[in-house]
């Protein structure tokens, strides 16, 4: 039961811990890594290479769970409403990969900023009934050189000025955007047609060799599965240089089952978890990092009861209310070709005179919806399952109707804080650990459905300015009574998570102070995506990184980062 | 593993069975096999019989399969770890009692299911007509949903999992499969 004692013991290894663990070790300090799952990412020996374990490969990135969490083995639990009774159902809730490397993993790296009014939402726009919208404790003038320390440590591509709705930023993006996929190039020049201001996504993708990785050779299998030549930066461009410090122990197949505390209750000393034989396991430290994301990092805490004098552990849960606007067109398509989506607008973010009427005929001061990614459809055995079995089959694969000839916008549509919107304990379903499944209770607000309502009909415009024969709007979750959930399922599709472990100045409205340390025990910093007080409609994962460096910054008294507006680039 | 003669899971019966019903979910027409042509039935007996193999046929290995550059290294299948082990003998051979496997109660597993459904469609499934295999296979939507399912894997998944037989899923619908380590250019990402 002895383990080394180390400055900071990280639990999880996305890029909420692998970013705690750079910034600390370049710091000075030692830190050990605990992540439930395995390690597919990169040898854990210098000089840290690929272990070659990600594929080209359907079947096991999307049919059998490879990059886990095994919905078997650590089910999570789903209902709308308190009403539904103990769940709706039990399986997979917006599964994140458990694995080193975590949710950046699987992703397709698209990681914009935040704009300077997305910290000041309440003070800016005003609050809206039924939410809790919240202004955050500092402002973009202050993330700024987060954000560009952010974007040169992952390795971003993109081209400062492309979006005209972005915030100042003190350089130019450290590459250049990649290539455009084609259906983009056709969904982009229909949006600039019809008034709106489409941009290249920036994306932690290498367009050009960057960090000692190559570049992206456009294999196609990107959102969903790993890197198979390791030309996405997050999270291993963070946890490599991490390890090369020799002050950073990463230990996978290492579950957290309880933060220790000591005699008084307000200072953590360590963590316990069980080792790859299922051995309980301490490890004692100075600092926990709390890394496990929006849905597990609430989880623990309220299973081990620690942090919660608020009684907000897990409360204003937020997903990003996905409107998808398919199309299908009457020529193939190619989007298996390149990256997953390589075109962004913003344009339904920024209420105008229009908006704001439909919302007072809706009963609502404002609303906002989120980025448009402009993307293509998915792999054969995604499309063969969604036929019809039977005669039909076999023509329909032929001509391909969803994988080669359908282009979607998905719009990642703000999601206000409620505080009913939550995680907690399932309290009959558990994990293969023996512990209680994290329960999601979650239901929209008016804000979501009338912003989508607002802006489906445009983006169905675009598409057939595009050149699309039909449209259709799907939204995720879906809409109550709306009928069956379809392919989507029935709990949010959307990876993005955030709230849970919400942050402010005033320790009875939230769960941590300013610098993402639990008010009851100011030694546990959470660096995940559960401190945003509010959703925006923007990817979560950039800002999650800046915050984390902001945070572990101050953790090891080095100063804060400063940036020049003069010098905006 | 492909085009096997014998079975690794299904007896020689359940496997003609099974590639005939494969036939019907997934039928033969003009540039485009059926599930049987495709090897289906090989795709789901290795699924099946996943743990006759060492390692076993789960998850296959990376990171290049050799079709497009680099060495073949799909063939060479993962190691499972003793929890990722659990939870597919689980799905695929049931709960069996085993108190370690019934955490959240028992489960039934895919031979099991297989074996009944399959019998359910009867000995003679290959030799009666195709209403009436239809009729037998909407008896059970949700063996038929299962079936279904696993039959597109095998249709049109990686061949080292033992179906997409000489490529002939990927040809059909003009998918050029796994690309790594050549990729694509700018240009044929960007152009039509």
């Amino acid at each position: 039961m002895s383990s080394p004692e180390v400055d900071a013991v990280i639990i999880g290894s996305g890029p909420a811990g692998s970013t705690a663990a750079d910034v600390l070790t370049a710091a000075g300090w030692s830190v050990v890594v605990l992540e439930k799952g395995r390690n597919h990412l990169l040898s854990l020996d210098a000089p840290y290479v690929p272990l070659g374990h990600v594929s080209n490969d359907e079947i096991k990135f999307m049919r059998r769970h490879f990059l886990g969490p095994d919905p078997f083995l650590e089910p999570r639990t789903y209902r709308r409403h308190d009403t539904d009774g103990d769940r709706l159902f039990s399986g997979d809730v917006n599964n994140l990969p458990s694995t080193v490397g975590g949710g950046g993993f699987h992703a397709d790296g698209k990681l914009p900023r935040f704009r300077a009014v997305d910290f000041k939402t309440h003070s800016e726009l005003g609050p809206i009934d039924g939410a809790d919208v919240a202004d955050w404790p500092f402002e973009y003038d202050e993330m700024e050189p987060y954000y560009t320390e952010a974007e040169n440590l992952v390795g971003v591509a993109g081209k400062a000025g492309a979006n005209p709705f972005a915030e100042w930023r003190s350089g130019e993006y450290p590459m250049p955007p990649g290539a455009d996929m084609y259906g983009a190039v056709l969904t982009t020049e229909a949006a600039e047609r019809l008034g709106y201001h489409p941009y290249a996504a920036p994306t932690g993708v290498n367009s050009v060799p960057y960090d000692g990785r190559p570049a992206c050779n456009n294999c196609g299998f990107c959102a969903f599965y790993g890197c198979p030549i390791e030309a996405k930066g997050d999270p291993v461009a963070p946890l490599r240089r991490a390890l090369r410090t020799g002050r950073c122990d990463v230990r996978p197949e290492s579950y957290v089952t309880e933060i220790l505390l000591d005699a008084t209750g307000k200072r953590a000393r360590g963590v316990r978890y069980l080792d790859t034989n299922m051995t309980p396991q301490e490890v004692s430290a100075d600092v926990v990092v709390l890394a496990g994301g929006a849905f597990e990092s609430p989880r623990l805490l309220l299973r081990c009861g620690v942090g919660n004098s608020s009684g907000l552990v897990g409360r204003y849960l937020m997903f990003h209310f996905q409107t998808l606007v398919v199309a299908s067109f009457p020529f193939r398509l190619h989007a298996h070709k390149g990256r997953a989506v390589t075109h962004l607008h913003d344009d339904h973010m920024i209420p105008d005179d229009d908006s704001r009427a439909f919302a007072r005929e809706h009963d609502l001061p404002y609303f906002r919806a989120g980025i448009v990614e402009h993307g293509g459809a998915g792999f054969p055995i995604l499309e063969s399952v969604h036929l019809p079995p039977g005669e039909w089959h076999s023509k329909l694969m032929l001509e391909s109707p969803m994988r080669d000839r359908l282009l979607a916008f998905t719009v990642q549509g703000e999601d206000v804080p409620q505080i009913t919107n939550r995680i907690d304990l399932d309290p009959k379903i558990k994990d293969v650990y023996g512990e209680a499944a994290g329960r999601a209770t979650y239901n929209l607000h008016p804000h979501e459905l009338v912003a989508s309502k607002y802006y489906a009909p445009k983006l169905e415009e675009v598409m057939r300015a595009a050149g699309a024969e039909w449209t259709i709007v799907a939204h995720s979750p879906p809409i109550e009574g709306e009928g069956a959930a379809g392919a989507l399922g029935e709990a949010s599709a959307s990876k993005h998570i955030m709230g849970t472990l919400r942050m402010g100045t005033d320790p009875t409205t939230s769960v941590v102070d300013p610098m993402q340390r639990l008010w009851d025990v100011p030694n546990v910093v959470c660096t995940d995506s559960s401190v945003f007080p509010t959703s925006t409609g923007y990817g979560p994962t950039l800002t999650l990184v800046a915050l984390a460096i902001r945070a572990c910054r101050d953790l090891a008294n080095l100063p804060p980062l400063r940036s020049d507006r003069s010098s905006t680039a | 593993m492909p085009g096997t003669s014998s079975p690794r899971f299904l007896t020689q019966r359940e496997h003609a069975i099974t590639a005939a019903a494969a036939d019907r979910l997934i039928p033969p027409i003009d540039g485009h096999p059926g599930g049987a042509a495709l090897g289906v039935a090989d795709y789901i007996d290795g699924l099946l019989g996943a743990f006759t193999f060492d390692p076993p046929r789960i998850w296959a290995g990376g990171p290049f399969s050799g079709r497009a550059g680099g060495d073949a290294s799909f063939e060479q299948f993962f190691e499972l770890s003793r929890l990722e082990e659990l939870a597919w003998r689980t799905r695929i051979e049931g709960s069996l009692g085993m108190p370690e496997r019934e955490f959240n109660g028992p489960v039934r597993g895919w031979q099991q299911w297989y074996r009944e459904g399959l019998g359910a469609l009867g000995d003679d499934f290959d030799a009666v007509d195709a209403d009436e295999q239809d009729r037998r296979l909407d008896a059970d939507p949700a063996f038929k949903k299962l079936f279904y399912e696993q039959a597109c894997e095998g249709a049109y998944g990686a061949p080292e999992y033992g179906g997409n037989r000489d490529l002939a899923g990927w040809h059909a619908i003009q998918f050029p499969g796994d690309v790594q380590p050549r990729g694509y250019t700018d240009d044929e990402v960007s152009q039509p």
